[in-house]
């Protein structure tokens, strides 16, 4: 089996690893640097549990080889809160609006939120965008009302009328 | 202290302040949004390998030899293990999972792994054990296994014919059991009724599909002589029950440990062959082991339900009141019965829902197939059993030209006769007894909400821009909070924390904030200064967990009652500290207070520590020592929470797409503790419903080969195509437990098939389309659209 020297940056920290050509950045996140809040939930690229941002764009870490990784920098779950542990808007809405129960695919969920906050930036969101940017996300608890509804309580509102379209 | 003699006591208001009834926020987020949890699959032991399955690939074979060779050779390899490396350590040849039912006709447990027949593809045949699961997985990929081919068994009425092959050459036939559920004169009402109509229904088979897949570690501490097993299951102790009898253990030498686990519904809560193979092989190799499902073992070797057909026939008077319902129902229950028989006699107890029915006589036939073994799956029978019915009386209303609401207004119960004791002997004996609800104005109030009468603006206003709009109705009851009992306990000790241990186990529902919620009211604190520990064999002795939506009356009335005698005993031991009487104080902020005196009280904490005794001094007021209390409530029979639902969709009747615009609920689970943890529930379980309904099927071959293998081809429900689902209440409180409470956790699944195929009709009433099979998945509503409109050309 080849390896390969990587430097990845995780969370705004450098590491420098020697991998297996086949071992996916899930699993290195998870297994090599420890951060096991990056969840896996089929290795198909289908539930959205294992997303990251990867140079800032979502992407799912177990359809991405660590390989592919190196020299860029991934976000996870475990950089979302601040330092002190207070929590990102975007993850006290979802608490607020009860946006998780079992909370296994909310980490993928977070980072695709987070994606979405910096991408609009000033731009109002309406329902209909934020739950197509959702639905690579599954969620078999929640039926993601809480969700949306954590989203359109921290971005850019919509004119009124636009809430309810869905 | 048996919760028995308290069951009708009422909640005294100044005792539950506010709390209770108000959606605190939960205290199992934060750790979970931070990425904190510890899931089974976070979990890292020193020295830990990594199992494995070689499965079978074969619905139906003899094994005729299994050659490891090759896969044992693989580097980091430390054991290929079959089934007779591991029965030296077992002390039965099946995992003992045969509950008791007078239906049962013989048992089919599951083995740990397959010795001599696979009947199934999935089943577990081989366990490898590596340095890591890459390695394993390599391995198992060589392990040749020899397959002597035999008949499959794929349709459980097929199943049942003379002559069908055996699905299992241990069991005589393929009827595993047949439940009869029988009341009323049947024959004369079918003599004398105006109308009757036959119908079939088939339901395909669907499951739980949690986002965290299942996984176990086993871990055996020769120096504690303790084998400690971390697992994603919802029922810990019943795992554990099985495990000390399948290893020949002592109750001191195992833990069962359900960690964070992320979903349920269901399947979590069944026995399944991992759960003796892996503690198994870490007992043989000394050496924790964990083994972690992959996807695809979640599609063939976790159980799944729902298929059934249906051959009922339907009798009924001029004014569309119900007669009877006689027929037969064939059940297919995969190749072992790792769960009991209850599923097809739920559907059937559950069929005659919030309705009048003078008669009933059917009869299920339970059919042993060469498919993935089935066991409950959210709802658990009963939303089969409502579709059945709600979708008889569409007809009933379509034959009689009658509305749709009016129809099951004629049969609803009526409210003053509440308690309802339903016609139906359950299988303990006692009769199936409404508790509380008011059926007629819990679907008033869901029209109302709805704007049902409204509707039909809407539907021309969507003609004209050339869609396709209906609407659905739905109603109906779910019994929850099942028996025999729930464990919780309540300790405060030295520090002054209020801790409960209960044997409830949580996969998401926020068990956790329900009991804190419920203790933290009782001691005038808040629910986050409470420490819950759920789901662990050393913390609670005894217990049952998740299933049956029973945690909330069950365990939620054992942390009541419990919290309330620990409560009481600190009073009378502050009453006698501060030499005042106890009426005189009050329990706020967590601290005995002498009313209109702040000054003079004592912490929980002071209390605490006096009822920790010093040696040679007596207690105060020679009270028993420790301030604490366990409670096993054991309900006096189901709580019965009804709801009804109203949906809106749109079909493309090109695509056979179905689009839901609006969704209304309108529930009742009696008292609500936490009501956004409530809608929570409900939400889910709709979606649930949602998916089954309209995306998710099971496919396998006639060869009983699994078609489906990835959630890519077996949809979810995603964000972008359920409604926002809207929720209103009703809280008619159950008379049968101090809090009022109900479940609520399953409703939503029971009521959504009935409601969306129920719009989808009426969305193509032109064509008075029947949709009798669940579920209707875009290409075969096309087809059956089709079908129609050439029917309706040639007519």
């Amino acid at each position: 089996m080849s390896t390969h020297e990587i430097t990845i940056t995780v969370n705004g920290k450098e590491h420098k690893r020697t991998v297996d050509s086949r071992l996916h950045l899930a699993d290195f996140l998870r297994q090599e640097l420890s951060l096991t809040g990056t969840h896996i939930g089929c290795e198909h690229g289908v539930c959205g549990a294992c997303t990251v941002l990867v140079d800032g764009a979502s992407a799912r870490s177990c359809l991405m080889l660590a390989v592919q990784a190196d020299g860029r920098r991934v976000e996870t779950i475990e950089s979302v809160a601040a330092p002190d542990g207070a929590l990102h808007p975007i993850q006290a809405a979802l608490s607020r609006h009860h946006g998780l129960q079992c909370g296994y695919c909310t980490p993928g969920v977070v980072m695709t939120l987070l994606e979405l906050q910096r991408e609009c930036g000033d731009t109002p969101m309406t329902e209909a965008e934020i739950r197509r940017a959702l639905s690579g996300n599954l969620c078999r608890c929640t039926g993601y009302q809480g969700m949306v509804e954590a989203a359109l309580d921290v971005l850019p509102r919509a004119a009124a009328g636009e809430r309810t379209k869905a | 202290m048996s919760g028995k003699s308290l069951g009708t006591a009422s909640l005294s208001p100044e005792r539950s302040g506010e709390l209770i009834g108000s959606s605190v926020p939960r205290v199992e987020d934060t750790r979970l949004l931070r990425g904190e949890a510890r899931f089974i699959d976070d979990i890292v032991l020193p020295d830990m390998l990594h199992a494995v399955f070689a499965r079978s690939r074969s619905a139906h074979a003899r094994i005729k030899g299994v050659d490891t060779a090759a896969a044992k050779a693989v580097p980091g390899v430390h054991a290929v293990l079959l089934y007779a490396d591991l029965r030296p350590l077992l002390t039965c040849d099946r995992i003992p999972l045969a509950l008791a039912a007078a239906a049962v006709k013989f048992d089919a447990e599951p083995v740990c792994l397959v010795n001599d027949e696979a009947c199934y593809v999935g089943e577990p045949i081989a366990l490898v054990v590596a340095d890591n699961r890459r390695i394993a997985e390599d391995a198992a990929a060589l392990i040749e296994v020899d397959y002597d081919e035999l008949p499959v068994v794929t349709d459980p009425h097929d199943g049942l014919l003379p002559g069908a092959p055996r699905a299992r050459l241990d069991c005589p036939d393929n009827l595993t059991a047949e439940h009869v559920v029988k009341y009323g004169d049947v024959d004369r009402i079918f003599g004398t009724a105006a109308h009757t109509f036959s119908e079939q229904f088939r339901m395909e088979k669907g499951g739980g599909f949690s986002i965290e897949p299942r996984g176990i570690i086993a871990r055996y501490d020769a120096v504690e002589d303790l084998l400690t097993v971390w697992n994603g299951t919802q029922t810990p102790h019943r795992a554990k029950t099985v495990m000390v009898q399948t290893l020949g253990l002592a109750e001191h030498q195992l833990r069962v440990i359900a960690p964070d686990v992320g979903g349920g519904f269901g399947p979590k809560a069944v026995f399944h062959p991992e759960e003796i193979a892996i503690p198994a092989a870490a007992l043989l190799l000394r050496r924790p082991i964990k083994w972690f499902e992959d996807r695809l073992e979640s599609f063939t070797a976790t159980v799944q339900e729902r298929r059934q057909i249906w051959n009922v026939e339907v009798a009924f008077d001029a004014a569309g009141k119900l007669g009877g319902i006689r027929g037969r129902i064939y059940h297919d229950h995969g190749a072992n019965v790792p769960y009991g028989v209850a599923l097809p006699y739920n559907g059937i107890t559950n069929m005659i829902g919030p309705y009048v029915l003078p008669a009933l006589h059917l009869t299920a036939s339970l059919c042993l197939t060469n498919m993935v073994p089935v066991a409950p799956t959210r709802g658990a029978g009963r939303p089969q059993g409502t579709f059945v019915m709600e979708r008889m009386l569409d007809r009933i209303a379509r034959t009689l030209d009658l509305t749709r609401d009016e129809v099951r207004r004629r049969n609803l119960i009526p409210p003053e006769q509440m308690p309802y004791a339903t016609p139906i002997k359950q299988r303990d004996g006692s009769v199936m007894t409404y508790d509380s609800g008011d059926y007629p104005q819990c679907q008033r109030r869901a029209l109302a909400a709805a704007d049902w009468n409204g509707f039909e603006e809407r539907r021309v206003a969507a003609l004209r821009e050339g869609r396709l709009l209906g609407i659905g109705l739905a109603n109906y009851v779910e019994g929850t909070g099942r028996g025999p009992f729930e464990s919780t306990a309540i300790r405060i000790g030295a520090s002054g924390q209020i801790f409960v241990t209960s044997g409830a186990t949580a996969q998401g529902q926020g068990t956790k904030t329900m009991l804190a919620q419920l203790a933290a009211s009782v001691f005038g604190v808040s629910p986050d200064r409470v420490h819950v520990t759920d789901g662990d064999t050393a913390a609670t002795p005894l217990g049952l967990g998740a299933f049956a939506s029973r945690q909330a009356v069950t365990a939620g009335n054992a942390a009541y009652l419990a919290a309330q005698s620990v409560a009481e005993k600190a009073k009378a031991v502050a009453s006698v500290m501060l030499e005042v009487a106890p009426e005189d104080l009050e329990l706020k902020d967590g601290e005995i207070r002498v009313a209109g005196v702040p000054k003079l009280k004592k912490s929980l904490a002071e209390v605490a520590r006096a009822l920790g005794g010093l040696p040679g001094f007596a207690l105060p007021g020679n009270m028993d020592p420790g301030l604490a209390a366990a409670v096993d409530y054991q309900p006096m029979g189901m709580t019965y929470t009804n709801g009804t639902h109203i949906a809106e969709a749109e079909v493309n009747p090109i695509s056979g797409a179905v689009k839901i615009h609006r969704y209304t609920v309108v529930h009742d689970c009696g008292r609500m503790i936490n009501p956004m943890m409530v809608e929570g529930q409900v939400r889910g379980g709709v979606v649930h419903g949602i998916g089954m309904t309209l995306f998710e099927l099971m496919r396998f071959d006639d060869s009983g080969q699994p078609l489906t293998g990835t959630l890519a081809d077996y949809l979810l429900p995603t964000a972008d195509v359920v409604p926002r689902i809207d929720i209103h209440h009703m809280e008619s409180p159950s008379p049968l437990n101090p809090l009022g409470v109900k479940g609520a956790a399953e409703s939503g699944t029971i009521g959504a098939p009935s409601v969306v195929i129920s719009a989808i009709e009426d969305a193509l009433r032109p064509l008075e389309l029947r949709i009798t099979e669940l579920p209707i998945l875009p290409a075969r509503l096309r087809a059956l659209i089709r079908t129609a409109q050439k029917a309706a050309k040639h007519a």
